[in-house]
């Protein structure tokens, strides 16, 4: 992830993999829900997959029977059902249009507040050190790799955002490995997954046996050591460890779309001009969905407005999206006028400028953006057709 | 105002109008200081986020001396809401000022050689702090030359002033109008057709270039034609801006963020971006 540049696939498996405490423990439906309770009695607010609007979406849950158990995602490109599965499984999901971008930078910001009716309106701060502290359950390695590279976004410069880094130092994340992939998933090929790379508290492998799922869980830190401990956990048998990381490495093995990422910048910087975007401008819709769903994207609108009277000023930041005229308003009009320059803009952030500015990719091989395009355009598809398009010319 | 806002880089200081000067028929001079006493160092080239209470915030280039860093002013031409608020502003009333914010023009880098300020409309307000340091250590610059062009002979900025500069100083200054009215009997045709003629020797000039985008482009062609090197020219480029501290996205050009990168830009850097349409 480092260098999306040079993208490296898993690591080997590893027959008895470790975590910092060296064994991995077991834990069942009712342990979970076990952990949940710690968690609230703690004062997290725990972010788990729920299903709702017939969509597994992320949302607060306060017991495990609110985890999608049995349901799974079909998807494709433009297309996405939840569906019974014919086991147990809580943690199928892998395409959810939400992600923890929801809830470390929200789509919708009070920033602050300043009354015109004083002599010197002073602006006053939202207060938000008494929001509680966020538990995430059952992100994926994707999504890790996502809140890294808003890390940098929002952390990683010379300002600090003070939104993102109330919400992201107090986050606890529970991960899940996956066990087997969507069609649109390409994390393997951005070396961002399915496999977990620290980044968590705790990490967990969803094993189906007899139709109910156990995991088997390994500890990435100190605070998820202890939290593991107050469930006094049985170890995981040999079995169980190899079981689970032998479903994840098939389940990068079997994954369908790959993204090239070798000299990948080179390939965007140099084709601006192709032909190809004129093509795929014809399909876009400019719904900004892709921007939406993407747990990476991070433009934002600044509204600055008053209440009725005219006299309380706010300021908030909302989610915004290069794929509106507004965006690159200037005087005079935008500067990506056509869908065209639009699109490009997008993909090209994603794939290359985003390498120069953070020193990473800003895809993590997600999929949700070929979900959630309501004509199906796929990224992976693109790059590949812009490949054969500049070796054409 | 808790510590913490301090810190927080979208949070707008509260600054006071100390003065309101009318520079022509829509452009205007805020002259602001800090409520706090704070002292403001920037450098030429640089702007800030200003808020007007409710209406919104917009990017506004400084535009007085660096050396002035209690009262510092902003000179805004009035084109939509935000600006068209600014301008109702009177001394005593509030401005929330975000900055200093992005890279400003090399003024330290550029000693010894001669300069040539190339300015389009409003375009001289950025350039305008360059001046000040270019004449406050007049003896270390070759040959220094402003051309500028500008709407009509009533739209001419900071007149006073470039009349007492090319008196006081050994300074050249070329201005150019769209068109002529009254008893106009300078120069008439775009800035650009000033470039052939002005006398500065191609090879030790650095170019400091800031007006509408179009007009910068033909500038650095102009430039170009009489053999100033790309790697000698500086443009400031105007992007659509929300957080001036590169994390809204909305300033790209390129790789770059403009707020953060920019807004001035050696030619050389960005050439492959400003031939391509919609970038
Ligand atoms: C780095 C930089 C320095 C500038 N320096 C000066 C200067 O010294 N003097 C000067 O007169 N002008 C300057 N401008 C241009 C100035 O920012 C715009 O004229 C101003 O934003 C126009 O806002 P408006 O609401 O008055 O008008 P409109 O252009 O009609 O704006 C309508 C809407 O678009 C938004 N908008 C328009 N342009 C921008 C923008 N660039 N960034 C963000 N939002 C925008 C406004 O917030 C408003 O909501 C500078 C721009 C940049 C990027
Ligand atoms: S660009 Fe698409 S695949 Fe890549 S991280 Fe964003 S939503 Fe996921
Ligand atoms: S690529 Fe698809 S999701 Fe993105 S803006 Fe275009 S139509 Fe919408
Ligand atoms: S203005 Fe927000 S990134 Fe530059």
């Amino acid at each position: 992830m480092a260098d999306a540049s040079d993208s490296q696939s898993n690591p080997p498996v590893d027959p008895a993999p470790s975590g910092p405490d060296g064994e991995r423990k077991l834990l069942r439906l009712p342990d979970l829900d076990r952990l949940i309770g710690l968690l609230r009695a703690r004062g997290f607010r725990v972010i788990g997959p729920t299903v709702r609007d017939a969509t597994i979406m992320l949302g607060d849950i306060e017991s495990a029977a609110q985890l999608p158990s049995g349901w799974a995602e079909r998807v494709e490109a433009g297309f996405y059902r939840v569906e019974r599965r014919d086991d147990a499984a809580c943690f199928a999901h892998r395409t959810s249009p939400e992600s923890a971008k929801r809830h470390l930078f929200p789509p919708a910001q009070k920033l602050w507040r300043a009354d015109g009716s004083e002599d010197h309106p002073q602006p006053v701060v939202e207060d938000r050190s008494t929001a509680p502290r966020l538990a995430f359950l059952g992100l994926h390695a994707c999504d890790l790799a996502a809140i890294a590279v808003q890390d940098k976004v929002f952390m990683g410069g010379a300002y600090v955002d003070h939104v993102y880094a109330t919400h992201r130092r107090g986050a606890l994340i529970i991960a899940v490995q996956c066990t087997s992939s969507a069609p649109t998933c390409f994390c393997d090929s951005m070396g961002t997954g399915p496999h977990l790379d620290g980044g968590c508290d705790l990490g967990m492998t969803e094993l189906i046996e007899g139709g109910e799922p156990v995991y088997v869980v390994h500890t990435g830190s100190e605070e998820g050591a202890q939290l593991l401990a107050g469930l006094a956990p049985p170890p995981a048998s040999h079995a169980q460890v190899v079981a689970a990381e032998q479903l994840v490495a098939e389940a990068a093995a079997h994954q369908k779309r790959r993204m090239q990422t070798e000299g990948i910048k080179d390939l965007f910087y140099q084709n601006y001009e192709n032909p190809r975007w004129e093509e795929v401008a014809r399909r876009c819709l400019t719904c900004a969905n892709c921007t939406m769903v993407c747990p990476t994207c991070f433009c934002a609108n600044i509204e600055d407005g008053t209440d009725l009277s005219g006299r309380l000023a706010e300021r908030r930041r909302r989610w915004d999206s290069c794929y509106t005229l507004d965006f690159s308003y200037i005087h005079g009009g935008s500067v990506r006028y056509s869908p065209m320059s639009r699109y490009r803009q997008w993909l090209t952030h994603k794939l290359a400028t985003w390498i120069d500015q953070f020193g990473t990719s800003g895809c993590v091989g997600c999929g949700r953006c070929i979900v959630w395009c309501p004509v199906g355009i796929d990224l992976t598809e693109e790059v590949a057709a812009l490949r054969m398009s500049a070796r054409a010319s | 105002m808790a510590s913490n806002a301090v810190a927080d880089p979208l949070v707008s200081r509260p600054w006071r109008v100390k003065r309101r000067i009318r520079e022509a028929h829509d452009t205007f001079t805020l002259e602001i200081e800090s409520r706090a006493g704070e002292s403001f160092p920037f450098t030429a080239g640089q702007f800030n986020m200003l808020h007007v209470h409710g209406v919104g915030e917009v990017p506004i280039s400084i535009s007085s001396n660096p050396a002035e860093t209690a009262l510092i002013r902003h000179t805004t031409r009035e084109v939509g809401p935000v600006t068209k608020a600014m301008r109702k502003l009177d001394a005593g009333d509030t401005i929330g000022v975000r900055g200093p914010m992005g890279v400003g023009w090399p003024i330290e880098a550029i000693e010894g050689r001669d300069v040539v300020l190339v300015a389009g409309g409003i375009g001289l307000a950025p350039l305008r702090p360059a001046l000040y340091r270019l004449i406050a250590e007049r003896e270390k610059y070759g040959k220094i030359v402003l051309l500028y062009g500008t709407r009509s002979p009533q739209d001419i900025l900071f007149k006073h002033e470039l009349e007492h500069w090319r008196a006081q100083f050994d300074l050249e200054i070329h201005v150019t109008v769209d068109r002529a009215i009254g008893t106009w009997r300078g120069h008439v045709g775009v800035v650009t057709t000033l470039i052939a003629r002005a006398p500065f020797d191609p090879l030790e000039t650095v170019a400091l270039v800031c007006g509408p985008e179009i007009m910068m482009r033909y500038t650095l062609m102009e430039l170009g034609r009489r053999g100033v090197r790309e790697s000698d020219m500086y443009l400031s480029m105007e992007r659509n801006m929300k957080c001036g501290i590169g994390t809204c996205g909305h300033c790209q050009m390129g790789p770059f963020f403009v707020c953060r990168d920019g807004p001035v830009f050696n030619y050389a850097q960005i050439k492959w971006l400003l031939g391509k349409a919609e970038v």
